[in-house]
């Protein structure tokens, strides 16, 4: 699956884009980002703050409960900040 | 229509094509965002110098044409337009278009309100400011919250 991080996030875990392969019982989001958090500082840190992180599967909003397989693609980032005035 | 871009946008030029040639239109609102130079944190005195804006290409696109559907769900609208940039920007630039066209004012003038809000607390944008004490991510306001929350009432069933 393909991981893909925005803003801070992608600081944090020291690139935009990433190709991982969890084991099988990775199966959804709340289970990746604990063993994205195992592999690194870098993720350990983007994610020690969950409150902050927002997450898309296949660029739908999901919540940390929702399934994740081989083929999707997965977005963290932090909570949006466009327009401005 | 919804535009995502890196480059500038001339209003005027928006504007006068914007809706041409249908004339069940009564009135267009048009609202342009600016780059303010003053930091976006409360009580702060900082300058900002630049800020750029990152987005999630291919998801930017689909909540912003979701936004505008909803948009059109609510409200008897003949036209709307977003125009986002993207990038580096400086104090001034413009940063946002929104335009909507419907018979009568009242429901443009909410439409566009409505848009504006909701964007910006929906639509995959990400700023950083290059202030005087330095460089950070924007945090997401309470109150761009509570301005979208507002519109709550009537949202589409999802």
């Amino acid at each position: 699956m393909k991981i893909v991080y925005f803003a801070w996030l992608k600081e944090k875990a020291g690139r935009g884009e990433v190709q991982v392969s969890p084991p099988a019982d990775v199966s959804d989001v709340a289970a990746l980002i604990a063993w994205l958090k195992l592999q690194d500082a870098g993720h350990a840190s983007a994610f020690a703050d969950m409150s902050a992180v927002r997450v898309a599967v296949n660029q739908e909003y999901v919540k940390l409960d929702h399934p994740v397989a081989a083929g999707d693609e997965i977005a963290f980032f932090p909570p949006v900040t466009g327009g401005r005035c | 229509m919804i535009r995502v871009q890196s480059e500038d946008f001339d209003p005027g030029v928006e504007l006068a094509r914007f809706g041409a040639d249908n004339h069940a239109i009564g009135g267009i609102c048009l609202f342009v965002g600016l780059v303010r130079d003053g930091a976006a944190e409360a009580g702060s005195d900082e300058r900002i110098g630049a800020m750029t804006l990152e987005h999630y290409p291919g998801m930017t696109e689909r909540e912003l044409e979701r936004i505008e559907a909803e948009a059109r769900r609510r409200w008897p609208l003949e036209a709307t337009l977003i125009v986002h940039r993207h990038g580096r920007l400086l104090p001034g630039d413009r940063i946002v278009l929104v335009a909507t066209a419907s018979p009568h004012r009242k429901a443009a003038f909410e439409a566009c309100e409505f848009l504006i809000d909701w964007l910006k607390t929906k639509a995959p944008f990400w700023k950083k400011e290059e202030t005087t004490a330095g460089a950070r991510w924007v945090e997401a306001r309470q109150s761009d919250e509570a301005a979208a929350e507002r519109w709550r009432k009537g949202q589409a069933a999802e």
